[in-house]
């Protein structure tokens, strides 16, 4: 009894759902903070998460600056009295359905598994925030943009992706798509993320290794990329690149990530010629 | 003795060439054992010489030193549930690896890392001696053992978690079961000068443990040093655990299970032991290697899973039978 009358108050103390476009919006997830960032209206998004502003991390941190983080925690998003709270469909979880409970319009979104994921998203959440009219434009010029930026081929040199702990993508994933977009053939082949074995990958001797850059602070984890066998096959014949925050999230960010890794196709063939 | 190490000796050489043998490169063993000793063109030498004999390499240096400690601290402690893993000696060894690791000391100087494994390693086995006293009593040892590991997982834990690198706290499980997967001839050559020493130090404990049987009068009756004999047994162990956490990680169980299978075998007396435990170590982990690769091939399923399984019924089989001295 006393627990209703409690939620109730809360309810009531609550800024009434507004029929369509929110007017107060918080992101508690990377993608989606970018996402929110690109959407929304002056005024309209009220907070991101604290990832945004790495920039290790965000394609945005510049722009993360400008607004207030959480930390993905229920108390501190509800007291920001949102309308619309944006979560990943896999981060946060304890925390979105708290709210939901206490009666907040809760979001989740899907991450891109791919590049055609992008205006898929774009549009979900253009959607939930009202603002559908500057999701239509930012699709139009994503898709614009990414035609320039697809070539045909003669030649597709082979690449791997190679991460911490030995992870790699292949092409049914956003970082493979990405790959195939500037024109590279991965080792890794048709599959989604998984362990590359560090024998296989020299055994497929490819001619570009891309890795992650290093994150500060020490880890077992990133010590594979210095493996002897790793290193020799950059210094034999692999050129090498590094993905970064472009590659991350599914926002327009990723043309830049294409742009950038057909440069270095470019580059790396001229080299071979 | 030599009847067990007739044995044991051609088991391991035997499992070594099934370890060499076994990868994701699908080639024959005459083919990898040519790329191996000859080189050759292509990247099978490189597989061979960077991937595939430092992982055996390390399985028998590790696992021929943890059977061996097993087997100095069992006779010292006189005790049949003395292992460096069980009573905490690994998991403080590994809490100086890790601290070193995040530190940035080991990348500024390599041999940090296993420096500082083997400064934990110390630390841990005298607080153990120094709790147990010299007759040790079974529950006091086991109980200093929790006590130890719980202290050092914990530190270890709030180490990684504290970390600013995102891969930090994932790696709490490769520190706590250890693994070999991908490791370099780097960490071969940064383990071995202390394994030498430790096993150095143990090599010369074997009288002195067969003399302890007959109690420490006895013992110092017959001219054995106590003391030194503690020492070499505290620095030996340390070495050895230490060096081997620092590259692989806590492996557990290995200490307790060989001693124990081999002791029949020897008569029950603990010098002959230890160069038995040693071989049998070492067969123990090349055996769980191979098997961590057979049944998860494409994922890095850790050891301490395996040798765990294999131990932790023989620990219970122990504690009962210990129950029933008591009694």
């Amino acid at each position: 009894m006393l627990r209703r009358a409690l939620i109730g108050l809360l309810l009531a103390a609550a800024p009434a759902a507004a029929q369509d476009a929110p007017a107060r919006v918080v992101s508690m997830n990377l993608c989606t903070d970018q996402l929110a960032m690109l959407l929304a209206a002056p005024g309209q998004l009220v907070s991101v998460s604290t990832l945004a502003r790495d920039p290790m991390s965000s394609a945005m941190a510049r722009e993360a600056l400008a607004y207030p983080v959480n930390h993905g925690q229920a108390e501190e998003v509800w007291l920001m009295q949102p309308e619309l709270v944006v979560v990943g469909a896999f981060t946060a979880q304890a925390a979105a359905q708290m709210l939901e409970r206490l009666g907040t319009p809760v979001l989740r979104l899907e991450p891109a598994y791919g590049l055609a994921d992008v205006p898929a998203r774009l549009r979900t959440l253009g959607a939930a925030m009202g603002r559908q009219a500057r999701a239509e434009a930012l699709i139009a010029d994503f898709e614009t943009r990414l035609t320039a930026l697809r070539e045909e081929l003669l030649r597709r040199p082979s690449a791997a992706l190679y991460y911490a702990n030995g992870y790699t993508t292949g092409d049914q994933t956003l970082a493979g798509e990405i790959l195939l977009a500037a024109g590279f053939d991965n080792i890794a082949g048709d599959r989604g993320g998984g362990q590359l074995p560090l024998e296989a990958l020299a055994m497929a001797e490819p001619e570009a290794l891309i890795t992650a850059r290093p994150y500060p602070g020490a880890s077992r984890s990133e010590e594979i990329l210095m493996h002897p066998v790793v290193r020799r096959l950059r210094a034999a014949h692999a050129a090498s690149a590094t993905t970064g925050s472009d590659w991350i999230c599914g926002t327009p960010h990723v043309l830049g990530a294409i742009d950038q890794l057909a440069a270095f196709r470019r580059e790396l063939e001229t080299e071979t010629e | 003795m030599t009847r067990a190490l007739a044995f044991l000796l051609p088991l391991v050489l035997a499992l070594s060439a099934l370890s060499l043998s076994l990868g994701p490169a699908d080639v024959s063993l005459p083919e990898s054992l040519r790329a191996l000793l000859l080189g050759g063109d292509g990247p099978l030498p490189l597989v061979m010489r960077e991937i595939r004999l430092p992982r055996v390499l390390l399985a028998l240096m590790i696992g021929g030193t943890l059977g061996l400690a097993g087997a100095a601290m069992q006779g010292y402690l006189r005790n049949p549930l003395a292992e460096p893993g069980l009573l905490g000696v690994s998991a403080s060894a590994a809490l100086g690896a890790v601290l070193a690791i995040q530190t940035g000391v080991s990348a500024a100087f390599a041999l940090a890392l296993p420096l500082s494994a083997l400064a934990g390693a110390v630390v841990a086995v005298l607080i153990l001696i120094v709790l147990a006293g010299p007759r040790a009593e079974t529950l006091t040892l086991i109980l200093a053992g929790v006590a130890l590991s719980a202290v050092a997982g914990a530190l270890t834990q709030l180490v990684l978690n504290l970390s600013p690198n995102p891969f930090a706290a994932s790696e709490i499980v490769f520190w706590m079961m250890g693994s070999l997967a991908d490791r370099s001839m780097l960490h071969v050559w940064l383990a071995l000068p202390f394994m030498a020493v430790g096993v150095l130090l143990l090599a010369g404990v074997g009288r002195g443990l067969d003399a302890l049987t007959l109690g420490e009068d006895a013992a110092s009756s017959m001219g054995i040093d106590l003391a030194r004999l503690r020492l070499r047994v505290v620095l030996g162990t340390a070495c050895v655990v230490g060096a081997g956490t620092a590259v692989a990680g806590a492996i557990g169980f290995v200490g307790l299970v060989v001693p124990h299978l081999l002791r029949g075998v020897v008569g029950g007396r603990p010098g002959p032991l230890l160069w038995v435990s040693a071989a049998g170590g070492a067969a123990m982990l090349l055996a769980a290697d191979i098997a961590v690769r057979l049944v998860a091939p494409d994922r890095d399923l850790k050891l301490g899973v395996l040798t765990a399984l294999v131990g932790a019924p023989f620990f219970l089989h122990l504690v009962w039978r210990s129950r029933g001295e008591r009694a």
